[in-house]
């Protein structure tokens, strides 16, 4: 027998086991970090923004949220709130050569209508701001 | 008081102006030796000949390089200049093989765009109404 694959080894618990581990992940953490994710309105503001382009740099994601919508918060915050958003997996983050860009990774959203689906008689009038 | 002169440390100042002449449009103003190797090389705008001069410094202190890599990573640019027209100078030198880290972007009244200087910086351009 190989190590690792006894009757009480690590290496012959049923794959299940590993599978079932990984959904309650899913639907466990990574909602919450969603949910929590979400529920920040200067957040939201800057998944609007990288919606509109994606590829900015920290400098430019700043710059919008300062001249377009007035909000006075530090470099440091906004490095916070991304860090929120890249945990929950709605902004992904590359290195390009000396420069780094933040992308809007939308994905992770597909939870939430996959766990309450939208029905298709119309709902209220007017948009959520 | 009157500022006359601000600088931007380069890599390499040969390299340094030919951008800053042949690519930018700044014009030179002094070129003097200092030491074996090092220039007291400065640039002005063809529209102010007497303006501000920027001196291209180099960039040879050990603290500079991580400062500037630090600034390029969050994409924070170390000089603006003004143009007329953010969007038609954007397409001029991206035409002339130059990377901008932002592309225009109109916030109100202001238009600006972030562009590498190959030299180690990031260098904004912005346009006002007059």
């Amino acid at each position: 027998m190989r190590p690792g694959t006894g009757p009480g080894s690590p290496g012959a618990r049923p794959r299940t086991d590993l599978i079932g581990k990984c959904l309650l992940a899913y639907a466990g953490v990574v909602a919450d970090d969603l949910f929590k994710a979400l529920a920040d309105p200067t957040r939201r503001t800057i998944m609007d923004e990288l919606a509109e382009r994606s590829g900015q740099t920290l400098f430019e994601i700043c710059a919008r949220l300062s001249m377009k919508h007035g909000l006075g918060i530090s470099r440091q915050a906004v490095s916070q709130h991304l860090a929120v958003l890249e945990a929950a997996g709605l902004v992904e983050t590359r290195r390009e050569g000396r420069y780094k860009f933040h992308d809007l990774t939308t994905a992770p959203l597909r939870q939430i209508t996959e766990r309450w689906p939208v029905s298709d008689t119309p709902g209220p009038e007017g948009n959520t701001p | 008081m009157k500022i006359h002169l601000t600088s931007v440390f380069v890599d390499d100042q040969a390299e340094a102006e030919h951008f800053y002449t042949e690519i930018l449009g700044f014009v030179k103003k002094h070129d003097v030796p200092v030491g074996e190797k090092d220039r007291w090389l400065t640039v002005v705008s063809p529209e102010e000949p007497a303006g501000t001069e920027l001196l291209l410094e180099p960039a040879g202190h050990p603290a500079v390089k991580t400062y500037r890599d630090a600034l390029v990573k969050d994409g924070i640019p170390l000089a603006q200049f003004a143009v007329d027209d953010v969007r038609a100078e954007y397409e001029r030198l991206r035409g002339l093989g130059v990377r901008f880290t932002q592309e225009p972007l109109e916030m109100g009244p202001v238009t600006t765009a972030v562009l590498d200087d190959t030299c180690g910086n990031l260098i904004q351009i912005a346009s006002r109404p007059q």
